[in-house]
């Protein structure tokens, strides 16, 4: 694995070049882990309105799955594009998705993104060109067409001379379509700013990834396409985070597409209907020790960078702001049926609310800090 | 528009010159890529060596690598990364080198472009064009006409000019337009057919269908090069005394409901003339618009002349048994006045 875990505190003092996590103020640091802790609280309120039938249709979750979705996100500028799946909310939370609109689609609420019109986090956002905020473009359920589009959007924003990184997350099972082919080729022959997640949760549905390909590691997917990859330990933020910045920085540079391999685990079925019979139970324990959030949770603490009690604050705030958020959304009236066939072609375009786009508490904290010394500005 | 560094001779007057529908359907690009620079173009052999039938000929050499894109075999990605590329503003064109390689992004096509005004509201601004049709020789795979496959897709647009005026001008509002536009030209048409052409700037409007040819006796309802079919047999029917009208679509995608019932109210007998399959075929929509909404006014049973339900052969003989012919239109024409 050319990822690894760097969590020695002596060596954190000075930053690494190849550690950019090295240079994360202890606001930004807690700011992950928040978003990290909200995307969970997230889900398991919308377990809850599940329960209740309140959510339409399926619900995904993606436990065990947030800790590298927040830390991939987390490398992005604030506007550049996202192309998250359903497994993605950490990297909604991030782009500052407020979790009210989550919920809205999930009850298929008409005052949701979609008005009803689509799924859970089908959501589209697109800024105008001179404001600093994020392109969000949800996934349709044939889940390796992101690939393409993401491609395209990085492409048309530097057609527009306007660039954007385009970030698009994608699982082991998605990998092998031939939108994925197609658009990690076409990707790497236009040199396009794209950097590509590619999540080896194990599983897709049910299949297990060995019959999903026949290479050991996800991220070797990319060696055809002349694409740089590298493989990461999906359940260490820091790790995760640091090679996503890198690539980032490098896809924003000019030097083409980029891939992470994510090695995690998706440890509930895929859908709440599934109960993941098919998962032995070893496989489970084991990742169950690997928690995203424990580890994280873990590395703050030994770093000093906050205490229990700090942290067991954050927790309590994400899971009332959820809470708060679901509670809110709930009693939001559904579409109205009269409007079925509005919005089909331009010109008849119907009320689409724009995503309302939050900050944490830690941003106006974060964003006036410096950030920790490089090795070069100490020598 | 490129008209305008030339002197033209009365003011008031476009200057029109006789070209053919192919250099027509290149003017257009060109135009829309001067006048717009949102507008490129990317396919598979685009660019220097100007497209499989040389459509694109000279665009890279006016616009640049960067504006007339060579693509790998990728329809997916073709059409994905347009529709990415007009989220962020531009206004893709794509062309497929065989519409029948369209089968290749037909999800792309239907399930993300043609729903994504709908579902989110973020409109899909983007053209794929290319050579459809038979009638030279192309075998099964490169010489389908796939309008019915997208037909049942509300979200596309689809047009198919008959004549160098309507190639130019239906490509120019596709561009324009700001849903997925399918744009469909007719490959045995490229150089066969020429008509005038204004240099100025004109658009034909999506969603309206033209009558080529006046009659009182029938209506042949068509599009494509069917139209040219139809108006050899509509000749050879005067010599009889028979009037037929032809209704050229233009647009399948939005259909020109009002000029079909107007033709049905005038004429009372129709006949289906198109060059797709006849089962599940765009005259089945058709005849079954015009059985709910005028069928008070019919004086015959609706008629479809149609390709036969194979798929398209490679041999001349076969071929020319398999697609309509002038002789079947006007035998079924006589049919239709005699019932």
């Amino acid at each position: 694995m050319t990822g690894k875990s760097t969590l020695n505190a002596d060596e954190w003092r000075v930053a690494d070049p190849d550690r950019p996590s090295d240079l994360l103020a202890r606001e930004q640091l807690l700011e992950m882990y928040y978003f990290t802790r909200l995307a969970r609280e997230v889900e398991e309120r919308l377990v809850i309105l599940f329960r209740q039938s309140k959510v339409i249709g399926g619900l995904y979750r993606s436990l065990g799955q947030e800790g590298e979705s927040v830390a991939t996100a987390y490398a992005l500028q604030r506007r550049d594009a996202v192309l998250p799946l359903i497994r993605n909310m950490g990297a909604l939370m991030t782009m500052g998705v407020r979790p009210i609109e989550i919920f809205r689609q999930y009850m298929a609420k008409g005052t949701s993104n979609s008005r009803g019109r689509d799924l859970n986090i089908h959501i589209v956002h697109m800024p105008a060109p001179d404001t600093h905020e994020p392109v969000i473009v949800g996934p349709i359920s044939m889940l390796g067409d992101s690939i393409p589009v993401a491609a395209g959007i990085a492409m048309g924003a530097r057609m527009r001379n306007n660039p954007r990184v385009a970030m698009a997350w994608i699982g082991d099972g998605a990998t092998s379509t031939g939108a994925f082919h197609e658009g990690m080729n076409f990707a790497a022959v236009q040199k396009i700013p794209l950097v590509v997640v590619a999540e080896d949760n194990k599983y897709a549905y049910s299949t297990p990834i060995s019959q999903q390909m026949a290479i050991k590691r996800i991220d070797e997917r990319a060696e055809s396409y002349g694409i740089a990859h590298e493989l990461v330990d999906g359940n260490d933020m820091l790790a995760v985070y640091d090679v996503a910045k890198r690539m980032v920085e490098s896809a924003r540079a000019g030097h083409g597409p980029q891939l992470i391999g994510i090695d995690t685990m998706r440890m509930q079925g895929h859908a709440q209907h599934d109960d993941a019979r098919y998962v032995p139970k070893t496989l489970l324990d084991e990742w169950t020790a690997k928690d995203p959030l424990r580890r994280f949770r873990q590395v703050l603490i030994e770093r000093s960078i906050a205490g229990d009690r700090e942290l067991d604050d954050i927790d309590k705030m994400a899971k009332d702001y959820a809470a708060r958020e679901a509670d809110l959304a709930v009693d939001e009236p559904m579409p109205d049926p009269a409007t079925v066939t509005r919005g089909v072609y331009a010109g008849d375009d119907y009320a689409v609310p724009r995503i309302e786009l939050v900050k944490s508490p830690f941003a106006r904290v974060s964003a006036g800090l410096k950030t920790r010394p490089t090795q070069e500005e100490v020598s | 528009m490129s008209g305008g560094s030339k002197d033209p001779p009365y003011t008031s007057a476009f200057i029109m010159a006789v070209i053919t529908y192919l250099e027509a359907i290149r003017q257009a690009l060109f135009d829309e890529m001067s006048a717009d620079e949102r507008v490129f173009v990317m396919g598979e052999d685009v660019g220097a060596y100007g497209g499989a039938f040389k459509v694109t000929e000279g665009l890279q050499d006016k616009f640049g690598e960067a504006r007339v894109i060579d693509t790998p075999i990728s329809e997916i990605a073709i059409v994905g990364s347009a529709i990415g590329a007009s989220y962020m503003g531009m206004r893709p064109v794509c062309e497929i080198q065989f519409i029948d390689f369209i089968a290749c992004c037909f999800d792309m096509l239907t399930n993300f472009a043609a729903t994504s005004r709908y579902r989110n509201g973020a409109g899909v601004p983007i053209v794929v064009r290319g050579p459809c049709g038979g009638g030279v020789g192309g075998g099964p795979f490169h010489s389908l006409n796939p309008e019915s496959f997208f037909l049942n897709t509300p979200g596309l647009k689809m047009v198919e000019p008959s004549t160098a005026y309507d190639a130019k001008g239906l490509l120019k509002a596709a561009i324009r337009d700001d849903d997925p536009v399918l744009y469909f030209e007719h490959k045995f048409l490229y150089r066969r057919i020429k008509d005038e052409v204004p240099d100025e700037d004109y658009i034909v409007p999506l969603g309206k269908a033209a009558v080529r040819c006046e009659g009182s006796d029938l209506t042949i309802i068509t599009f494509g090069a069917m139209v040219h079919t139809a108006l050899d047999a509509a000749k050879q029917l005067e010599a009889d005394g028979v009037h037929a009208e032809v209704l050229d679509l233009r647009s399948l995608a939005p259909l020109d409901r009002e000029a079909i019932l107007a033709s049905v109210a005038k004429t009372s007998r129709v006949l289906l003339l198109y060059e797709a399959r006849r089962t599940g075929g765009i005259g089945g929509e058709l005849a079954a618009i015009i059985a709910e909404e005028a069928f008070e006014y019919l004086d015959a049973p609706i008629m479809r002349i149609a390709s036969e339900d194979a798929p398209v052969p490679y041999a001349p003989p076969l071929e020319a048994a398999f697609l309509p012919t002038v002789d079947k239109v006007v035998e079924g024409a006589r049919k239709l006045v005699e019932y």
